[in-house]
């Protein structure tokens, strides 16, 4: 009985080593919503703005700015949605141009993206709730 | 004696193995793209079959400094040729990315041009297509953002062998193929490449040096 405590600890032990070391700062959640996100991310943003969130020249800004992506948190959601128009300034530069919303995603989705875009390409370590979603489009410009 | 000219015959057929296995993969060729179709001429009274290959025919555009270039101006040059428009939502962007990428790995050279139609004759002027060249990174004239009638440039789409169409139900209003065409020296096609497709880019990339190599 013990040994078998022992047996089952010790594998649950390995496993969790084992996610925590692909994923240091990321709960399984947060990995899932990511993965999901990186499907959408290639059917709906990477055209323009990169496999690896680079953007292209000065037509399509990058999406690596991690302090944009910190500071404008609730209105990314807002900009997948409805899209933009410029100018913006991103990464000390500043972009002109629109860029077209995409209305259909459901707020999930747009969970996924950006769960995907923030973490990936941001420094944060948190998913990109629904709920949070939700509260930001409510609270769209 | 007899032996000595066997030693002989026999470094002349390693030295000729040798060479013919050296040069064999330098001497790589591109296919020629394209219907050909052959003339006979008579040279020196004796009748000769010539082969005739598949060329981009002459045409011009308005680029975008709104000057009139034409097919004289790729003349002795590779060329690799697109077919976009600037509003473009869907194919566009990857496939301008990895032209740019050619672009920045031929700097300097100007052997090699760039030359992108744009399908949509309604909204991209010269100005919107300099605005466009500008922000991509384009910066000198080796890459040429063209525009013209509807009639002309898809016309000369299909003789670049791509499809294009104006389309409601397609993206942003026009339907076309993301090939970049790689036309030689003589204005014809060596290879189309899916300019959406890491892989076949690196194939480009790969093509265009053995191009550059055939005189």
């Amino acid at each position: 009985m013990r040994k078998n405590l022992i047996a089952v600890l010790g594998v649950s032990v390995t496993y969790a080593l084992a996610v925590y070391s692909c994923q240091p700062n990321v709960s399984i959640e947060t990995a899932q919503y990511a993965v999901n996100g990186q499907k959408l991310y290639g059917v709906h943003c990477q055209n323009c703005h990169g496999a690896k969130g680079e953007g292209l020249g000065m037509l399509y800004p990058p999406l690596t700015d991690t302090a944009y992506l910190a500071t404008n948190r609730a209105a990314l959601a807002c900009i997948v949605k409805n899209g933009l128009e410029g100018p913006v300034i991103v990464d000390g530069k500043t972009y002109e141009g629109a860029m077209p919303g995409i209305p259909q995603l459901s707020a999930v989705e747009i969970a996924y993206i950006l769960t995907y875009v923030t973490t990936r390409f941001g420094n944060s370590t948190n998913t990109y709730s629904q709920d949070e979603v939700k509260e930001a489009l409510e609270q769209c410009q | 004696m007899i032996k000595s000219s066997f030693h002989n015959y026999l470094g002349a057929l390693l030295f000729a193995v040798t060479l013919h296995s050296c040069t064999g993969d330098s001497q790589k060729k591109l296919p020629i793209i394209g219907e050909r179709a052959t003339e006979e001429r008579i040279v020196d009274g004796q009748t000769v079959v010539d082969t005739v290959y598949h060329q981009i025919p002459p045409f011009t555009f308005l680029n975008q400094d709104s000057v009139l270039i034409s097919d004289k101006d790729f003349d002795n040059k590779v060329y690799i040729a697109n077919f976009f428009f600037t509003h473009c939502p869907s194919i566009c962007p990857t496939m301008q990315r990895n032209m740019l990428k050619v672009y920045e790995k031929y700097r300097g050279n100007h052997d090699v041009a760039f030359l992108s139609h744009s399908i949509d004759f309604k909204y991209d002027s010269p100005s919107v297509l300099k605005s466009y060249a500008k922000k991509l990174g384009v910066d000198d004239e080796r890459w040429q953002f063209v525009t013209g009638t509807k009639k002309d440039i898809y016309g000369i789409a299909e003789k670049y062998l791509v499809y294009t169409k104006e389309d409601s139900a397609a993206p942003g209003g026009y339907d076309h193929q993301g090939y970049l065409v790689l036309i030689d020296q003589n204005k014809r096609i060596r290879g189309a490449y899916d300019g959406t497709n890491d892989e076949q880019v690196a194939q480009l990339m790969e093509d265009l040096g053995i191009l550059l190599k055939e005189q």
